[in-house]
């Protein structure tokens, strides 16, 4: 358990640092953002504690928006999912439910249930981010275009990690 | 019994979720103020610590253009200078113009160690903060033309609101006609920015050079800040459509220049009569 919590808390610093110096500059096109740091969150044990989650939520959403400069956005965005997740991981419960302890990975529950559980996970905390960093739907089109790319690059990163370093019962 | 347990601990994480989400719009809210929260930002020293690591290690990769870029300046300014000499010299005493109003600009230099274009609001960090004089409100410029403005400093650090920031608005002229607007970014290219309040009856052109007008003070008048690139009139608007192309890519900041108007408090504090003057 302990040797857990040690090796989650260093997984944190390297997400959060990888997003901070090298994912911050890939941007392709203007508008494909690579959020990957909430590939973390989205990886965490299965029946961990909704309000654990949500702290962790915050806590690596705080310390990308320190350095991004923009305080408060990606911790709005990460609490949500993080709140959401659960409900969502419950609608998903494959039949005879999940293991104990097991990680919501694609290893552990095959790719299709992955691209099920973190798509609309991904796509709401970028809607969320996006229109909250436009201050509203001035401009709608260019955002959502902006979600959409996102979505898709950021979604290519996690599935990428979780085939270089697949996430097994932990 | 246990069921309410489980009720309770449910509303439990819900109310967590409300109190953190509370939390998070305020510190957006204060965010966008002017000033908004002095800490938590790339200006403090930890963050500035490693963004400068990493600005360091990403400079090799330019170190050739921004060396050709600062030697072009270089030369310019001298040119600039030896003219200058030149027409004191040929002036009169009587046209010798107060030492105050010749010196009221400052140049202050830094290097950027932290920038973003591709959002709607972007900022830039520089490495020089309020050791070194630089205060919120100052303009920043870099050898192509006007950058931005100084949001926040701390010691060593500074975070600039950049041109590209659909909140900052700096007053310009096109430089041909006289006219003046106001630039702002539209969120969308990051090459080029929006010139608006050109009224229907000027006849700006495609290439037109567009600089900063120096009437809000904080900006030295005459920077550049890029050219016209589309001309539109829809029907019956009273203002002219229009883009200019920024004479400064934004993506390959690496040196600019902080400037410090000394007049600035003279100016404010005589412009504040004039809404009492309204009669």
């Amino acid at each position: 358990m302990n040797r857990s919590i040690v090796l989650n808390v260093f997984v944190f610093f390297v997400y959060l640092f990888f997003q901070v110096l090298i994912l911050k500059n890939a941007v392709m096109f203007h508008v494909a953002f690579c959020f990957l740091y909430i590939g973390f969150l989205l990886l965490l044990p299965v029946e961990t504690n909704p309000l654990i989650l949500m702290f962790l939520g915050f806590a690596l959403g705080f310390s990308v928006d320190v350095f991004y400069d923009s305080l408060g956005l990606h911790a709005l965005a990460s609490v949500l999912i993080m709140y959401a997740r659960n409900y969502w991981l419950a609608v998903l419960t494959p039949q005879g439910g999940y293991d104990a302890n097991v990680l919501p990975s694609l290893a552990n529950n095959g790719a299709q249930w992955f691209m099920t559980y973190s798509i609309p996970l991904i796509f709401l905390h970028h809607i969320v981010l996006f229109y909250t960093e436009a201050g509203g739907f001035d401009y709608f089109w260019h955002t959502l275009m902006k979600v959409l790319a996102s979505t898709g690059f950021t979604l290519l990163a996690i599935v990428l990690v979780e085939y270089v370093f697949p996430g097994r019962r932990s | 019994m246990e069921r309410i347990f489980l009720f309770i601990y449910q509303f439990r994480a819900f109310f967590t979720f409300l109190l953190l989400e509370l939390f998070c719009a305020w510190l957006i809210i204060q965010n966008n103020q002017y000033q908004g929260a002095q800490f938590f930002n790339s200006a403090n020293s930890f963050v500035g610590g490693i963004n400068n690591f990493s600005q360091n290690t990403r400079d090799y990769f330019s170190l050739r253009e921004v060396n050709s870029v600062l030697s072009e300046e270089n030369a310019n300014l001298r040119k600039l200078l030896e003219q200058q000499s030149q027409y004191i010299v040929a002036l009169p005493d009587q046209h010798k113009v107060d030492s105050q109003v010749v010196n009221r600009f400052d140049f202050v230099d830094a290097k950027v160690i932290n920038n973003s274009i591709d959002r709607y609001t972007n900022f830039i960090t520089i490495n020089k903060g309020k050791a070194e004089g630089i205060v919120p409100g100052m303009a920043v410029i870099s050898p192509a033309g006007a950058i931005g403005k100084v949001k926040l400093t701390s010691n060593h650090f500074s975070v600039i609101t950049s041109l590209l920031n659909t909140d900052l608005r700096v007053s310009a002229v096109l430089k041909r006609t006289g006219h003046f607007g106001t630039v702002q970014w539209d969120g969308i290219d990051p090459q080029a920015i929006a010139l608006n309040f050109i009224p229907r009856h000027v006849e700006p052109l495609v290439g037109d050079t567009v600089i900063t007008s120096g009437y809000s003070g904080v900006f030295p008048e005459g920077i550049l800040i890029g050219t016209i690139s589309e001309v539109e009139l829809s029907k019956e608007a009273p203002f002219f459509d229009l883009k200019v192309k920024l004479a400064q890519d934004f993506q390959k900041l690496s040196f600019v220049t902080v400037i410090r108007s000394n007049l600035l408090h003279e100016l404010d504090s005589l412009e504040q009569h004039i809404p009492e003057m309204k009669k």
